[in-house]
């Protein structure tokens, strides 16, 4: 069999962090009952007329930016005409001859090293509506709710050779999204999702082979999995001397198969022109400074500063910065107990540990940054001992229970009173002569026994390195 | 007459705007459709090199809405006109086979 | 006097005197619409219950005081392209023969915010494709001049309904002289106003960027005062233009003298009647007279502003037309097999042969390999019929010519010959084109009594000069006609 190299390009589909929709003042929260989230525009009333929402422009130039774009100064937005129901005028506002942003790209890490993945364009677009199939009528319901939901499709080179660089392309894209504040980017909730262009050549050949566009992947397992698929399926044709036809192929990630969307009444001839209905967006220089200088703090730059601010090591850095969410968490709660080291290891060890347990992101974390930061200074206060604290966490982690009031109500604050513990301790020594001889004879392990009972006379609540000075002192 | 417009072209143009004709009313949109486009390709003895295609009459430009919810539940008003509906949704033909 | 001869203004002003009640008012119209409907059919809605209650309304905002405007308790008709809450919106076509609209258009709700009482909804062209309002899905109007021939269109119902007393005045929409052809075919004053200037919110789109609201009226006053109250920046429609010189009235002055008036050359050429020809001549012969300074010119471009404004018109209804598939709103075929042919049948069905014709060729100029070919190629000769209009007005105030080539044609002569149908639109199309304002006034009627049309077109922004000329070319024919 010959050698065969897969060539991948992307097409993006980001669901904006607006709190109204492109063209109108609908409402883009999620889960609101069947088309309570519109109104004439977005439902394509006759007679009614789009109005652009600046946050979306704001939001797709700062995406165009972070991913080393051009911004395109003077920009348009155009008709894409096709009739599908959830589109209800059956024509998409979107940008085919000037979208807003173009030739930028962003670099992955691959096992070869650094490499740059080329964006060839981003545009902003509507969203469609919803589509519920009736089994019991046999007829199709549409909710018009995400109906003009603002979308920026971002387009890349085909350049990418593997699901690997694919998944790595995602991940960083993702990162650069949610650091903006610009996309929550949840592939399973749809607010962000990939299409997959792909083609196979033989290696060494210059011209690319006949391209597929999948759709319908909705998560990275699915992609990884897609594009194993396509790329076998389309080994396959060749090695039998067929072609690969170009056409949308949907993905059906359960029977792990894609097979082609066609219709003889899909002519794919979209006859865009310049959506009359909308003026041209100008973006000046001034404008452009103004969201430059408003861009946060993106995670190579954050990653940097972590290094030079806190003293942790690099792998927390890396951890911590790879999700937008902890990051927040990390220097909100740092910024009130001033503590990076125990923060950091509060994430890395007991947080990683349950997220796995409990196969959640670290985007899904509920605890606030001022509860965690209690807990820590109540460690430092020795109110709690490590163990209690690991306990409250859970609590927390899972109710973001406050720590403080948790440990009132449960009893668990730790047995400090110098004088009440001095007489347990005094107790403990009298009931084991034979520890307190061995600790004499010279058996320091001894002494480890007696902290052990100590600590299960406190039930638990003693400090243990107290207790161990303690009964040095005693002895 | 120039343009000769075949059974193909209505048929693709048909299914672009989804429109089905009778026989007849497909010979007539042949003929109706040839003689538009011999006049419109007199726009061909004019030269426009150079000329920027103007889709807007008026330099406007940079007209935004603010990103504030303005409506509430209009969901009564949007299915009031509908053909068909059901459970608070539009209902349509199946879309998938 | 009888209440139906008065103007807008003059109704409004006796209704404000107390000499006149709203509902007098309305009594009078009423009973002209029962005597002249069955002959004309202006109408495709009328709103009597509503009007009524409209109208107790107003008078009594109008004895409080609350509403003083000039155009308090008239009564008003809108062309069915409109949208109107509450009241059934056709476009004069089958498609949306069910249609009720849950907003108002935004020139509408300015009118019933001066005290305006919507009556009904008149006839047009289906989705005002077409200039002689036959090829509506609800029968022809007739020209109340003469009722076997045509009232013009696409807005016939409404000049009609102006014309014969069955309303006071009315509002209609212009894409290539759908106000003004109809208001010269019926003799009366009709005024398409700069691109902009009357918010498109609630106007069913044909030609979103050549569409306008304007007024059809018995004379040029009326003209002046209803555009003044339409005009409105509206932040629901992205081409609205804010502007501060909408005090259109206070260009209503008898005075042309030192005013440039261009008669392009080659709207005087083959194809125009000479009695209409005469009579437009004999207009500028008036103004002359009066002061202003007349010259003819060579405008250029005439003859291809149709076959660009074809294609770009047909190109948007292709598209702005695309909604209208049985799913939202209208009619849905009653037996189809899966999804496709429900969009097919109901579309099929749904729109009448003129309709079907743009949107065919609308389609055909968009889709892939003819777009450059012919809708950049017509944008691009766009952009030099409006430089040849900015050239024309750094030397002239107004350009002054006719409306359409001849008198309103006989019922059916029309619909046989489409591209002969288009070249009616010879004069109009090119203002729409450039986005210029453009009035229509009566100047004379040829033997057969049928009313001619006098057209002046101003540069963007420049109404009050086109009201000042046309006002004063009013005042020396003593008045309306």
């Amino acid at each position: 069999m010959k050698q065969y190299e897969t060539v991948i390009g992307l097409e993006v589909h980001v669901e904006l962090a607006t709190k109204t929709k492109i063209f109108c003042g609908c409402s883009t929260a999620f889960g609101g009952a069947p088309n309570t989230h519109t109104c004439p525009v977005c439902t394509g009333m006759p007679g009614s007329l789009p109005v652009l929402n600046k946050q979306v422009v704001e939001y797709a130039i700062a995406v165009g930016l972070a991913t080393n774009c051009e911004i395109t100064r003077y920009c348009k937005f155009d008709r894409k005409n096709y009739f599908y129901p959830d589109n209800p005028q059956n024509y998409q506002i979107s940008q085919l001859y000037l979208p807003i942003c173009h030739d930028g790209y962003v670099e992955i890490d691959t096992p070869a090293g650094p490499k740059k993945v080329g964006i060839h364009e981003i545009h902003m677009e509507e969203d469609a509506g919803k589509l519920i199939h009736d089994e019991w009528e046999d007829c199709s319901l549409v909710d018009y709710n995400r109906s003009g939901v603002p979308l920026i499709e971002i387009v890349s080179e085909p350049d990418m050779r593997s699901a690997d660089e694919v998944i790595a392309y995602l991940e960083k894209l993702r990162l650069i999204v949610q650091y903006l504040g610009a996309s929550d980017c949840k592939l399973q909730e749809g607010s962000m999702r990939a299409d997959v262009n792909l083609s196979v050549r033989e290696v060494g050949s210059e011209k690319f082979g006949t391209r597929t566009e999948m759709k319908n992947l909705n998560s990275f397992k699915a992609i990884a999995r897609a594009i194993e698929g396509e790329r076998a399926r389309q080994i396959e044709l060749l090695e039998e001397g067929k072609s690969v036809i170009q056409e949308t192929r949907r993905w059906d990630d359960n029977k792990e198969y894609s097979y082609a969307m066609r219709s003889k009444e899909d002519a794919r001839d979209y006859r865009y022109f310049p959506d009359p209905d909308l003026v041209p967006v100008f973006i000046s220089e001034e404008w452009l400074e103004k969201i430059k200088s408003a861009q946060p703090e993106l995670r190579t730059e954050k990653m940097k500063r972590y290094k030079e601010e806190y003293d942790i090591p690099d792998y927390d850095i890396e951890i911590i910065t790879g999700s937008k969410h902890m990051a927040d968490l990390f220097e909100a709660c740092v910024a009130i107990c001033k503590q990076p080291k125990k923060v950091s290891n509060w994430l890395m060890v007991e947080t990683m540990r349950l997220l796995k347990e409990q196969e959640m992101e670290p985007e899904e974390i509920r605890f606030s940054p001022q509860h965690l930061a209690d807990l820590i200074m109540m460690v430092d206060k020795k109110e709690i001992n490590s163990t209690v604290a690991k306990e409250v966490f859970a609590q927390m982690f899972d109710h973001d229970e406050d720590p403080t009031a948790y440990v009132e109500a449960h009893g668990l604050k730790s047995q400090n009173d110098a004088v009440e513990l001095k007489k347990i301790v005094e107790n403990i020594i009298a009931a084991n002569p034979q520890s307190v001889e061995d600790y004499h004879n010279g058996k320091q392990k001894a002494i480890g026994f007696l902290v052990g009972q100590t600590m299960k006379a406190t039930a638990g609540k003693a400090d243990p390195g107290t207790v161990n000075q303690l009964l040095k002192q005693l002895l | 007459m120039a343009n000769m417009i075949s059974d193909k072209t209505i048929d693709y143009v048909g299914i672009l705007a989804k429109l089905e004709l009778s026989p007849q009313e497909k010979e007539q949109a042949k003929k109706d459709m040839g003689r538009m486009l011999d006049y419109i390709d007199k726009l061909g003895e004019l030269d426009t090199t150079g000329v920027e295609p103007m889709s807007h009459v008026f330099p406007v430009q940079n007209v935004f809405r603010e990103d504030v919810v303005t409506n509430g539940d209009e969901s009564k008003a949007a299915l009031q006109n509908a053909p068909g509906m059901k459970q608070n949704m539009f209902k349509v033909p199946r879309t998938v086979e | 006097m009888s209440i139906l001869s008065l103007t807008a203004v003059e109704l409004s002003d006796k209704i404000k005197k107390g000499e006149i009640k709203v509902t007098q008012a309305l009594d009078e119209v009423f009973a002209q619409i029962d005597a002249k409907e069955k002959q004309l059919n202006c109408y495709v809605t009328l709103e009597k219950e509503k009007a009524y209650a409209q109208a107790e309304e107003v008078q009594k905002k109008i004895d409080s005081g609350e509403l003083t405007g000039p155009l308090a308790g008239v009564p008003f008709a809108i062309k069915d392209n409109m949208c109107t809450e509450g009241t059934l919106t056709t476009c004069s076509s089958k498609i949306l023969e069910n249609f009720v609209p849950t907003f108002t258009a935004e020139a509408v709700k300015n009118l019933e915010a001066a005290g305006a009482v919507i009556i009904g909804k008149t006839n047009m062209d289906e989705f005002a494709m077409g200039s002689t309002t036959e090829t509506s899905y609800y029968g022809v109007t007739r020209n109340p001049h003469n009722p076997e021939h045509v009232p013009g269109g696409s807005s016939g119902g409404s000049a009609a309904a102006v014309a014969a007393d069955e309303c006071f005045a009315a509002l209609g929409s212009d894409t290539g002289g759908s106000i003004r052809q109809p208001a010269s075919f019926c003799g009366v004053v009709g005024m398409k106003p700069t691109y902009g200037t009357v918010s498109r919110y609630g106007l069913i789109a044909y030609g979103s960027s050549l569409d306008q609201i304007g007024p059809l009226t018995k004379d040029v006053r009326d003209c002046a005062t209803i555009l003044e109250t339409i005009a409105s920046h509206d932040s629901k429609d992205s081409t609205s233009i804010p502007r501060k010189d909408t005090d259109f009235t206070t260009a209503l002055v008898d005075d042309v003298k030192g005013m440039r008036i261009g008669i392009p050359r080659d709207y005087f050429g083959e194809g125009l009647d000479p009695q209409v020809k005469e009579a437009v001549l004999a207009a500028a012969q008036v103004l002359k007279e009066k002061g202003a300074i007349v010259e003819e010119f060579d405008l250029s471009l005439v003859e291809y502003a149709i076959p660009t404004y074809y294609t770009i018109a047909a190109a948007e209804a292709s598209s702005n037309l695309e909604r209208f598939d049985g799913i939202k709103y209208g009619y849905r075929a009653s037996e189809y097999e899966g999804l496709h042919h429900m969009y097919k049948k109901t579309r099929s069905e749904g729109f009448g042969p003129e309709v079907k014709r743009r949107i065919m060729l609308g389609s055909f100029v968009l889709s892939s390999g003819y777009y450059d070919a012919y809708y950049l190629k017509a944008l691009r000769v766009k952009a030099l019929i409006k430089k040849a209009f900015d050239e024309a007005f750094a030397k002239y105030d107004v350009i002054l010519g006719p409306v359409a080539p001849t008198t309103a044609p006989k019922l059916g002569e029309s619909l046989a010959d489409p591209i002969k149908m288009y070249l009616g639109d010879i004069y109009t199309i090119a203002v729409n084109l450039a986005g210029l304002p453009g009035i229509s006034l009566p100047c004379g009627k040829d033997e057969k009594g049928l009313p001619i049309g006098l057209q002046l077109i101003g540069d963007c922004f420049r109404e009050k000069k086109l009201i000042r000329m046309a006002y004063s070319y009013e005042q020396s024919r003593g008045g309306r006609s």
